[in-house]
């Protein structure tokens, strides 16, 4: 047994001396890349990827992961403040629909709907979810969950805004770039603005609500006023995510209510990790290229596809992003006992 | 003594079903007294606290803090108004630096209006003020998260929690249960000084003989009804209180 072990893995904190979360001590410019790579990196491939797949049917994956990547961003917003959503379909159809029955009934132009769309339809969801402000964990769940079957079957049922067919030759963005460029802007907005505002005073704010609201309370601080703020907030990205996709394939119907809308940016947000924006944006980019890479499986897609879904989460619970940046953070070496 | 009433409290009576824990409990309170909440367990205390401080509505009776009636009113007003509470049980947000615990009462409405508490000084002024409570500003037990802390360390947050919010009415739930005699030692000074300095307290305790150090006042309550209320002596020598706290010799 005297020789059984001789090395051992050691961990250790690559950070850099901080005192707290706003302060730093930089002595290199390796340190100074070393803050910065995590930022530069995920921007200049939003940036750049746009040109590298060009316009097509790649240029609308990438598209269509931006809107998912919204939405994501839109859920994780609202987990941020313990808001457990089962609704961003809610938001996405919401805001397709402001955008689509004003440009087709009104014939307003295209950058009137989207910000009447994003700002107006944040609202009706808003006023929508303040009723249930009170509720928590599953019971505000399932009313997310409800909100747009109910606008589904309403539009069925009443034949209302074009009913099952849906209001088409909508407005179209003057020229794909346009609307990539927008999409990817608002991405990046979204990722580094939420980051950002959750480490400022308002933030933490947040961050004490989801974890204990009575301690809020006590604080003097009025729960549902920050939380309608934030249902607001996030309401917005998922609307504007609906609006845009309105315009991109000028058409808006049912299937803007539809659970996919819902499932896949949370899918997205379980693989990439919840709770650091990064993590959904990071994991609808997997997600959602992946899925559209997989058609040529077929039949097998669907499966294969849960397959490599369940197979990420049983490795690594906590989501890619979180291990990606403990290990960003951490070295490992051998070290003699 | 002609100081102003800070609180009155009318025959509050709260019912949880056929339970009554709280049962037609009058007093009033003078700013600046210190005043001790105690009684067997189940007696009521901590409802009364809720009460007060909003969590729990009452069945019946009236509330009025500086001749405002508080009744209905949500807890977050009450806070705003200057009440500030303790929790019994440790409540904190475990995963948030300790410091950042206190950006909750830093950035209320209150302490906006109160002067101070500007953008991007609340991290200095947390930092301050768990100074005085024994997180000392050059360790690293400011900067930890609350949830990796001692249970003595949460109890003082707690109550840095409490003063962030510059109440004129403090309410300890408990403060010093699980904590260590040598902690206890270390903040009833603190307690003690916020008194002399005019701050008004009510401090619900299992520790009779802390509290009776630092109380001007007691007032005892069993079942949820008001058995005595006066200096901590004469209210503990009542026959009612020595059978609450010892039982009768039948039930023994």
């Amino acid at each position: 047994m005297a020789e059984a072990i001789k090395y051992r893995k050691e961990r250790i904190d690559r950070g850099i001396k901080a005192r707290s979360d706003t302060i730093y001590m930089l002595s290199s410019y390796r340190e100074l890349l070393y803050l910065l790579l995590p930022r530069i990196l995920p921007i200049s491939f939003l940036l750049l990827v746009p040109l590298w797949v060009g316009g097509g049917y790649w240029g609308k994956v990438i598209f269509y992961s931006c809107t998912f990547a919204l939405l994501a961003l839109s859920w994780d917003l609202l987990a941020s403040v313990g808001l457990i959503s089962l609704g961003q379909a809610l938001f996405f159809g919401v805001g397709s629909y402001v955008a689509g029955g004003f440009n087709y009934y009104l014939k307003w132009p295209i950058f009137l709907t989207i910000p009447v769309a994003t700002l107006g339809g944040a609202l009706i969801c808003t006023l929508l979810l303040i009723p249930v402000l009170r509720l928590r964990g599953v019971y505000f769940s399932m009313v997310t969950l409800i909100l747009p079957l109910l606008f589904d079957h309403l539009i069925e049922t009443l034949e209302i805004l074009g009913g099952t067919h849906g209001l088409l030759s909508l407005s179209p963005f003057p020229n794909h770039w346009l609307a990539d460029y927008i999409a990817i802007g608002a991405v990046i907005l979204c990722l580094f603005g939420f980051r950002r505002l959750l480490h400022e005073d308002y933030g933490f704010v947040l961050r004490g609500i989801r974890e204990d609201d009575r301690v809020v309370m006590a604080g003097g601080i009025n729960i549902y006023w920050y939380k309608a703020q934030t249902i607001f907030l996030s309401a917005a990205v998922g609307c504007f995510a609906g609006a845009l996709m309105t315009h991109y394939y000028q058409f808006v119907g049912r299937s803007a209510f539809a659970l996919d809308n819902t499932i896949l940016p949370l899918a997205g947000v379980v693989l990439g990790g919840s709770g650091n924006f990064a993590g959904s944006v990071l994991g609808t980019f997997i997600l959602v290229p992946l899925s559209e890479a997989l058609r040529a499986l077929g039949g097998l897609r669907m499966a294969l596809y849960s397959l490599i879904l369940i197979t990420a989460l049983a490795i690594l619970p906590e989501g890619l992003f979180h291990y990606f940046e403990r290990k960003y953070h951490q070295f490992e070496r051998l070290v003699s006992v | 003594m002609p100081e102003e009433v800070i609180l009155r409290v009318e025959n509050l009576t709260k019912r949880f079903g056929g339970v009554v824990a709280v049962d037609q409990v009058s007093f009033e309170l003078r700013r600046g007294e210190f005043l001790g909440l105690i009684g067997p367990n189940g007696s009521g205390k901590t409802t009364l606290i809720n009460l007060i401080t909003g969590f729990v509505k009452p069945t019946s009776g009236r509330i009025y803090y500086l001749n405002q009636d508080i009744t209905h009113k949500p807890p977050y007003h009450i806070a705003c108004l200057g009440v500030a509470r303790s929790f019994q049980m440790v409540r904190a947000f475990h995963k948030l630096p300790a410091f950042k615990n206190l950006i909750v009462p830093l950035y209320s409405p209150r302490v906006r209006k109160l002067g101070g508490g500007k953008y991007g000084e609340r991290d200095d002024m947390a930092i301050d003020l768990l100074d005085d409570f024994g997180f000392e500003r050059d360790s690293f037990v400011p900067y930890k998260p609350a949830g990796s802390l001692p249970h003595g360390y949460l109890k003082r947050l707690d109550l840095a929690r409490c003063m962030a919010l510059r109440p004129d009415l403090l309410i300890l739930d408990e403060l010093f249960s699980g904590m260590t005699m040598s902690e206890v030692a270390a903040t009833l000074p603190l307690i003690e000084k916020f008194n002399r300095e005019g701050l008004t307290i009510i401090m619900v305790e299992h520790r009779l003989k802390e509290l009776f150090r630092v109380a001007h006042r007691v007032i005892v309550l069993n079942f949820g009804k008001k058995i005595a209320d006066g200096p901590p002596k004469e209210a503990m020598a009542q026959e009612e209180v020595q059978r609450a706290y010892l039982g009768t010799e039948s039930e023994g």
